[in-house]
């Protein structure tokens, strides 16, 4: 009985709140009425319109309620929610990957709230849609080798991980060709060296001599080649925009919230302690992230236990916020994250009388690289420039005298077919540059016990992006590494000053 | 979809039912009327369809798993050439030993005779493992044969571009290779056959996710110039371009 009269107050108070009495039928519900009334249609429509009224008003009670992120005012309703366990910021391959490994590693389903936040859905500046889309095995550490060796095998299994129910399975357009890397006499161990490490890894490469690389790919000039090295398998190229849809798709089947807006500030707390030198040391913690919505004046704090920074290029500035490398000069805070963004050309030539089928990811000694795009003598090339010569990053212009300088006239002695290219288009892109080491930042801040890492990656980001993923969340929900470790990967290597450099060719 | 679906009309009867209840003299008793527990019932249900799907699919996956699991137990008791003849014959495959006439192989329920243990040296030379589940995995049981020289993959349903690219194991050896029919591989896994120098025969019929056949095969001929290809099932009329019309003619008359 008591039911009833609650019932009954609240129903006066629901006449008040809504105006509109009658809401458009929906066809099936009439049916579900009928069934379920025995009177006339009389009391059929009265039935209906307390149904439509009960359940707004219920709406309303359980928003009220506290704990829902419910408020008075009306609100845009692409704001994120006001509490998260953990705010992903950035929603470029890398902040997918870690959100759906973290939904994937939870326990209980729906037992982590996890938000991505995105500043550019149309990702018209996110180095993933811009980059080259290769994965390669060859590299210098191990960490790198065998991140690469997971991330192949989770592509390989990509279906078992990222399918979702009543979808279309995912196609990566996975080519399978391998990435060739051409030494000259004087960097020629530095290659034999990487060979024997990435065998032990487990990676399957072989060397060429000018001989045998003469042999198979009787389109290179091997004049001052003195070695090379080959992948069998588990390297190509792929399509960077599939796998990172694709990630999207999956986690946010899974429970995840993308939200649009830009990260521009946290609330965090600050803990004083006192080291054994005397020295005062900060220690932050975050409360809350500030997203700002696009093209607003509007923000949103959203309250959250752990924040995840994966935002490539510009993870730099986001750990900014933070007060990281803003401390006195020689004090743990004063170092800076030392990612920035570094901007890279991509052209795309034409060249039908080039290499064919069995074009690899071509790596020059003198820095520059080529691959076949499509099967209509489309390639696409690209290098690194001098340090000296970066170009301004305010935007995403091409230069294309760099290619005119740099690029062709090496690309034309490795491959005389091309002196006839045509630069059909082209594109440039930021590398989130690690100006310490180029390598990847996996894990935590020392001075921000609830921040996480993942970036830096430098131009391979996206083929390591699967397996970073799983180790941030193994991070997070385990407290360490559990299949891969990369504690050598770590902030503290920046704070030590010991730098894991790459042992490159060019 | 329809889980979703369900859970809105269930809450919305039960809203239904809780407005009802004044009127309504029957209703007093504790349990939910029938109805609702249907629909509880139902919702349930309906979870459990989705579950059970996707755990059919996972069961699936994990027998074809298990099925081509590496056989190391054997190989370390029998050596690495009995151990690939046993799993060839599990997936009811069929192979030749070098130097003998005789292929091995397995019958339609999956039985096979045992005259295979006689050979423990002998390297196995042909292997026909057509319509079978053999996939990336179970590559592991052929690692060691290597004067393996031809290998029939036809319509094999889990055969994909890794599959493809880990072919390199035979690069020295293998001499014949048919992959028709075989639904999974496309073009970006075409590009692996390149370390298959030795390739000598290639059947590549009738590969449904290869988009455009014609150019392909003249690229995988380019590619692979000691090779004889053999590619039907293509609907070449498709194809604009004259000079290609001429490849066509080219090809079938190397058919
Ligand atoms: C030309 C080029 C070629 C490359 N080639 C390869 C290659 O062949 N192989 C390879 O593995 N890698 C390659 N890379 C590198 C690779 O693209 C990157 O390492 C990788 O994509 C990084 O992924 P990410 O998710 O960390 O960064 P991004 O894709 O840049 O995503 C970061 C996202 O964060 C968002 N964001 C930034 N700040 C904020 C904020 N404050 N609030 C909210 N959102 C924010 C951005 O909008 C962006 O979408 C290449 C890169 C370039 C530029």
């Amino acid at each position: 009985m008591s039911t009833w009269r609650r019932l009954r107050a609240s129903l006066r108070a629901a006449e008040g709140l809504i105006r509109s009495r009658r809401q458009a039928p929906i066809p099936g519900h009439e049916t579900w009425c009928r069934s379920l009334s025995t009177g006339g249609s009389l009391r059929n429509d009265f039935f209906k319109d307390l149904e439509a009224q009960l359940s707004a008003m219920r709406k309303k009670a359980r928003d009220a309620l506290p704990g829902s992120s419910w408020s008075p005012l009306e609100l845009n309703p692409n704001l994120p929610p006001e509490r998260a366990d953990i705010v992903v910021v950035g929603g470029g391959v890398m902040g997918w990957s870690v959100a759906y490994w973290l939904k994937q590693k939870e326990r209980i389903p729906g037992g982590l709230k996890v938000v991505v936040v995105e500043k550019d859905p149309m990702y018209s500046q996110a180095s993933t849609v811009l980059s080259a889309g290769g994965i390669r095995q060859q590299f210098s550490l191990p960490e790198n080798i065998h991140l690469s060796l997971a991330s192949a095998d989770f592509m390989r299994n990509i279906n078992e991980h990222l399918d979702v129910l009543n979808e279309e399975p995912v196609d990566l357009q996975f080519n399978q060709s391998g990435y060739l890397f051409l030494a000259s006499e004087k960097v020629a161990h530095i290659m034999e060296e990487n060979y024997s490490t990435q065998r032990q890894a487990g990676a399957k490469v072989s060397l060429l001599s000018p001989a045998q690389l003469k042999d198979r790919f009787p389109w290179i000039n091997t004049d001052d080649v003195a070695l090379a090295s080959y992948g069998l398998e588990n390297e190509g190229w792929f399509d960077p925009w599939t796998l990172l849809n694709a990630f999207r798709r999956k986690a946010m089947s899974m429970g995840v919230i993308q939200c649009c807006g830009e990260v521009t500030d946290f609330k965090y707390t600050v803990n004083v302690m006192t080291n054994l030198a005397g020295d005062h040391v900060d220690f932050r913690r975050i409360k809350s992230v500030r997203v700002q919505m696009p093209n607003s004046l509007e923000y949103q704090p959203v309250e959250c236990a752990i924040v995840v920074n994966a935002a490539g290029a510009f993870s730099g500035k986001v750990a900014g916020m933070l007060g990281i490398g803003s401390g006195p000069k020689d004090s743990l805070a004063g170092i800076a994250l030392p990612v920035e963004p570094r901007k890279r050309f991509i052209y795309v030539v034409h060249c039908p009388d080039g290499p064919g089928l069995d074009t690899p990811f071509l790596i020059d000694y003198s820095g520059v690289y080529f691959r076949r795009e499509g099967l209509g003598g489309n390639y696409i090339a690209g290098a690194s420039p001098e340090e000296a010569e970066e170009p301004d990053v305010s935007n995403l212009e091409v230069d294309h005298q760099f290619f005119e300088e740099k690029i062709w006239p090496s690309m034309a002695h490795r491959v005389p077919a091309f002196e006839k290219l045509k630069v059909t288009s082209a594109w440039a892109g930021f590398y989130d540059y690690n100006t310490f080491d180029q390598n990847g930042i996996i894990g935590m801040h020392p001075l921000i016990n609830n921040m996480y890492f993942a970036t830096g990656f430098s131009g391979h980001g996206l083929q390591h992006s699967p397996a970073v993923g799983r180790a941030v969340a193994e991070l997070i929900l385990d407290g360490n590494f559990k299949t891969l470790d990369l504690s050598r990967l770590g902030f503290g290597r920046i704070l030590a000053q010991e730098p894991m450099m790459e042992r490159n060719i060019v | 979809m329809i889980t979703q679906f369900l859970q809105r009309y269930f809450r919305r009867s039960a809203l239904l039912l809780v407005a009802r209840r004044p009127w309504s003299s029957s209703s007093q008793s504790s349990l939910p009327p029938f109805h609702t527990r249907l629909l509880l019932y139902l919702t349930q249900r309906f979870y459990d369809v989705e579950m059970l799907l996707s755990w059919r699919s996972k069961l699936k996956r994990r027998g074809v798993q298990k099925k081509n699991a590496y056989y190391s137990y054997t190989e370390r008791f029998y050596g690495s050439n009995l151990a690939t003849a046993y799993f060839i014959l599990n997936l009811k495959g069929g192979f030749r030993y070098a130097g003998q006439p005789d292929w091995f192989r397995a019958d339609r329920k999956g039985r096979f005779s045992w005259d295979f243990m006689n050979h423990k040296d002998t390297p196995i030379e042909d292997v026909d493992m057509s319509y079978t589940v053999f996939n990336y995995t179970g590559l592991n049981n052929l690692e060691g044969q290597q004067s393996l020289r031809t290998l029939s993959l036809r319509g094999c349903p889990e055969v994909d571009d890794w599959f493809l690219a880990r072919l390199h194991m035979f690069q020295d050896s293998l001499e014949e290779l048919d992959i028709s029919h075989c639904p999974r591989i496309t073009t970006g896994g075409l590009a692996a056959l390149r370390n298959l120098k030795g390739l000598k025969r290639l059947d590549m019929s009738s590969l449904p996710r290869i988009s455009t056949p014609g150019l392909v095969i003249i690229l995988l001929e380019e590619m692979l110039p000691q090779c004889k290809i053999t590619a039907t099932g293509y609907d070449h009329s498709l194809r604009e371009e004259g000079g290609e019309e001429e490849q066509k003619n080219h090809l079938q008359g190397q058919r």
